[in-house]
């Protein structure tokens, strides 16, 4: 990376810097970026709320946005490679998927509430749905975008259903089930901090330590903790855009 | 010679909303290849000549007629039956290697055995060193060659090629014809060839058969007589050539219905 694209990041944090230190932003409003580094320290070493430290948070949070993200991709892969190979399955399918995929993720977690009460669980559900929809969707056009010669040329080869199955449609459908895994993952993340404010009242996770430090003013841990969740988010990403990298070489 | 494929009477149409609006593409195709011939099926564009290889190779419904191999009556896909695609059909995410090996990992033959079947094909096909590109790595005229050799790999008893070289440009199209001449002198596998190049028809062919516009018939089947290794330019072939062209040229100025 060059120099010249952190110049903007740099000269960002410089004027916000100054403003604080002027006196221009009130502290109480939008503490000084020296601040929300100390405060970063503070959650890293004593916690908030005080003994639950920052990095049992991330590994909680963590936690449940895998145990989303995963049923989502159990789920949503074959699904959408059945939906996307089957107009039988999908004209069946589709009408349900479109009635409820409008409904935003955080709207279910009154009911998530009811069903697996408040904690990881609730948290976990409200991912699922997040990363599902975006998943399923991409893994439906990743097999229709495959070109159907290939299918003909699997057949005339004698190939049975379940070989142009798992050795045509699945790999063909892998960079666009990948863009989905991206996209899923990236909703995943964003909804957790959400459900997490509402879904967790005690213990851990990175939305309830936000939530904490808001309950007693500490705007300096709330600015460290979405430091925090940007760049965690920013991590998954890069990891996943790796494995894209590496796993459709032939595109 | 002994019969490999016989089409007795064969039709297609594909039904429209009302029985007026059916689209008749074969009027009435009969037609026989012998064991280890090379017939080519020219015709003009739209007669239906993708359509017929397609039902022989079990990708389209027959409408009434039939098609049998070596006695057999064909129904659907058939590992006796191999097909070349123009657009060579290979899977993008499969190296070079595996896509010749395809049809054998079909079949169930173990990997060892595929991959040492699949190297004699890389090497008889020129294709050393090439073992591990992705398609997209590949020339036109190398990807038609994998193609070929996963056609071949197969031991289909009968190949249907369809105009597989009609994406290449014209040296590369000279040159497969020449390979592809090769490799049937030495295995002499029967091969239903269809293009809309009459010159590459004349050059490549024990016999042409030439289609009418739709719907469908075969107006005539030549017999193309000339030694081997060609000339595309002597008398003899020239003479062909301006035979089916203007028998072209007419079926196009007075369709049959």
């Amino acid at each position: 990376m060059s120099w010249k694209r952190l110049l903007p990041p740099v000269v960002l944090l410089l004027v916000w810097q100054g403003l604080s230190a002027s006196g221009v932003i009130p502290a109480y409003k939008l503490p000084s970026p020296a601040a929300v580094a100390d405060g970063l320290l503070d959650l890293i070493r004593t916690g908030m709320p005080p003994g639950h430290r920052l990095h049992v948070h991330i590994y909680y949070s963590v936690q449940r946005v895998l145990w989303g993200y995963a049923l989502a991709l159990l789920a949503a892969i074959p699904l959408g490679i059945f939906m996307g190979w089957s107009r039988t399955i999908r004209n069946l399918i589709e009408p349900l998927v479109e009635m409820i995929r409008p409904i935003p993720p955080l709207a279910w977690i009154p009911l998530a509430i009811l069903w697996f009460g408040i904690g990881g669980k609730s948290a976990a559900f409200i991912i699922f749905l997040g990363a599902f929809f975006p998943i399923l969707l991409n893994t439906i056009s990743g097999v229709r975008s495959i070109d159907p010669v290939l299918i003909e040329a699997a057949r005339v080869l004698n190939a049975g259903r379940r070989f142009i199955f798992l050795k045509v449609l699945v790999p063909g459908s892998v960079p666009s089930i990948l863009t989905g895994m991206r996209i899923g993952i990236g909703i995943g993340w964003m909804t957790l901090v959400a459900a997490e404010f509402t879904g967790v009242k005690q213990g851990y996770g990175l939305g309830y330590m936000i939530m904490t430090a808001r309950d007693i003013q500490r705007s300096d841990e709330i600015i460290a903790g979405m430091v925090v969740i940007g760049l965690i988010g920013l991590g998954i990403d890069a990891c996943l855009r790796l494995a894209e990298q590496h796993l459709v070489k032939w595109r | 010679m002994a019969l490999s494929l016989e089409i007795s009477g064969l039709k297609k149409v594909y039904p429209g909303a009302a029985p007026e609006d059916n689209v008749q593409v074969f009027d009435r195709i009969d037609c026989i290849v012998e064991k280890g011939q090379f017939l080519t099926i020219v015709g003009p564009s739209g007669c239906g000549k993708t359509t017929l290889l397609r039902m022989i190779a079990g990708l389209e419904e027959i409408t009434s007629g039939e098609i049998r191999l070596n006695g057999e009556h064909l129904n659907g896909c058939n590992e006796k039956v191999g097909m070349v695609f123009q657009e060579y059909a290979l899977f993008p995410w499969r190296k070079l290697l595996p896509n010749i090996e395809i049809g054998l990992e079909i079949k169930g033959v173990p990997a060892k055995e595929r991959r040492a079947e699949a190297m004699k094909y890389v090497g008889a096909f020129g294709l050393e060193g090439f073992e591990n590109k992705y398609p997209k790595e590949l020339s036109g005229g190398m990807k038609q060659r994998v193609a070929i050799a996963r056609t071949l790999i197969a031991n289909p008893q009968i190949v249907l090629m369809d105009e597989p070289f009609g994406s290449l440009d014209s040296q590369t199209r000279n040159t497969m014809q020449n390979f592809l001449l090769k490799i049937w002198a030495e295995r002499k596998d029967t091969i239903l060839f269809v293009t809309h190049n009459v010159d590459e028809a004349v050059y490549l062919s024990d016999r042409i058969a030439v289609l009418s516009p739709r719907p469908t018939k075969i107006l005539r089947v030549f017999d193309v007589n000339l030694d081997r290794p060609r000339d595309r330019t002597s008398r003899e072939t020239n003479r062909i050539r301006r035979e089916i062209l203007e028998l072209l040229e007419h079926s196009e100025q007075y369709p049959c219905q």
